[in-house]
């Protein structure tokens, strides 16, 4: 059975860095940091009291105030990128075969203020259960696609992929596959999350995940840097419109990239950290390229996980030299999650938005921050350090690690008629 | 309007997002309101805070109107 050909026709985001594609493009390619102190809950206890929230979102911008208490912020975040996506993508919603058209969307957690707030109350009463009706409704990490496709009437295959930090990249896989199976003409993909919460930031912090760099928050995202100190927490969406080529060139869509492989592979080690010789690393790109049927001398760029944090950096690095050879050095490397922070389960989404809109603009956005050499990282790799350069990419590679041991990578080509 | 109609008033203005003057007394939740059978449970919710009450399930199923919220409350407080 030939496979057919995906591509992607629509882009929406809401990042720490900009509201929508345009601005967050903008905040890319000059290297802008999304990092400032925590606004979302008073942080003065917390041993981190900084983030990449989103800026000047109000809901009532985009929902009915009785429709905004219904959905929890990363439902919210959900929706509002995908109709940019799906705007962007100029699907017609009167002729489409909805039928035909799924939702698979990535979420790490889904609604945990939602559920803070639920146990909040209900700790704080004398045991009577009274919880709101809508504490379960809105804190499912799957109501994000649900209400996606309520909104749009997609009737196609509709759920949320969870992998911490690899779901988004997942379901962007999922999607590849079963338009490339022929089950649909479109699937809306991509990734949400809002976890600057008290309990998302107390959370990670009792794991030491997050840097607790509080005098200088901007320059807390440092990947790469040797005085790196753990992550920075982020929020917000990524949406991607995944179209089968012929249905997509059909319509006359304008069509930023062919999706061409996805690779997945799991490290089987350790809950949360990463395999020091980054073996599942290491195989979940060689997956990735096999998909493709590409070789490794063809990738241009690779966003990487690069989340900032002492072990999973270097176990990155030393994957990307094995599998790329000689090559690596001549590979654009980044980490965007300079700029953004890490959105969880939404990273993927934002990050291959990062990697599609750099081979659009022939411009690799910067890793930020950088200012002392890891001794332990190999110096004739290039990572793009602190300005962006100038590149003609046509094949970009976008990876995505996530607690438990998940790695998914997603590779991406400038379409070839 | 007595105060346990006000506050009930206030109440369904609140959570279903409607007008103030859609809010009489034979409207329907669902109806006429547009709530939904997760919006209503919601409803009696607030109702049971609001006025330290507790509305059995059983009796909760025959407050389907403004009015019959405000006469069951009145009568059970």
């Amino acid at each position: 059975m030939e496979l057919k050909r995906v591509v992607v026709t629509g882009l929406g985001a809401l990042t720490p860095i900009g509201n929508n594609i345009a601005e967050y493009w903008d905040g890319l390619k000059n290297g802008k940091s999304g990092c400032a102190p925590i606004t979302h809950f008073d942080a003065e206890k917390f041993k981190t009291r900084f983030a990449c929230e989103i800026k000047n979102f109000d809901p009532l911008q985009h929902f009915d105030r009785k429709e905004a208490r219904k959905l929890d912020k990363f439902a919210q975040y959900a929706l509002v990128s995908s109709d940019e996506a799906i705007k962007d993508a100029g699907i017609n919603l009167d002729t489409v075969d909805k039928f035909r058209v799924g939702v698979i969307w990535g979420a790490g957690i889904g609604g945990i203020e939602t559920f803070q707030n639920e146990v909040i109350n209900f700790a704080e009463g004398d045991g009577t259960p009274r919880f709101n009706p809508f504490f379960i409704p809105k804190m499912i990490a799957d109501i994000a696609p649900g209400n996606i496709s309520i909104k749009h009437g997609f009737m196609g295959p509709n759920y949320t992929t969870v992998s911490a930090c690899a779901s988004a990249a997942n379901a962007m896989i999922d999607a590849l596959n079963y338009i490339r199976l022929g089950h649909c003409d479109i699937i809306v993909t991509g990734g949400s999350e809002a976890a600057v919460t008290q309990a998302g930031v107390g959370g990670f912090n009792a794991m030491h995940a997050l840097s607790t760099r509080n005098e200088d928050p901007a320059t807390a995202s440092r990947p790469f840097d040797a005085t790196r100190d753990g992550f920075v927490l982020g929020e917000g969406a990524g949406a991607l419109v995944l179209e089968e080529y012929e249905h997509a060139k059909a319509r006359g869509a304008k069509i930023y990239a062919e999706v061409i492989g996805g690779g997945m592979s799991s490290d089987a080690y350790h809950m949360t950290a990463p395999h020091p010789e980054g073996i599942g690393v290491e195989r979940v790109m060689l997956n990735c390229l096999r998909d493709a049927g590409i070789d490794a001398s063809q990738v241009d760029a690779i966003n990487t996980h690069g989340t900032s944090t002492p072990l999973g950096d270097v176990a990155e690095l030393k994957a990307i030299s094995k599998v790329f050879g000689a090559h690596a050095n001549d590979i654009n490397i980044n980490s965007t999650k300079s700029m953004t922070g890490h959105l969880l389960g939404a990273a993927g989404a934002i990050e291959a938005i990062a990697s599609i809109l750099s081979m659009e603009h022939s411009l690799v956005p910067p890793t930020i921050n950088h200012t002392t050499i890891d001794e332990n990282i190999d110096p004739s790799l290039n990572l793009t350090l602190n300005k962006a350069q100038p590149r003609e990419v046509n094949v970009a590679m976008s990876n995505t690690f996530g607690f438990g041991g998940h790695n998914a990578c997603v590779l991406f080509r400038k379409l070839d008629e | 309007m007595s105060d346990i109609a006000s506050r009930v008033k206030a109440i369904i203005v609140d959570k279903l997002g409607v007008d103030e003057n859609e809010v009489v007394n034979e409207a329907s939740f669902t109806n006429d309101l547009g709530a939904d059978s997760l919006d209503t449970v919601e409803l009696i919710m607030e109702f049971e805070k609001e006025f330290d009450i507790q509305i059995p399930d059983d009796q909760a199923e025959n407050i389907a109107t403004v009015g019959q919220a405000v006469t069951y409350i009145e009568e059970n407080k």
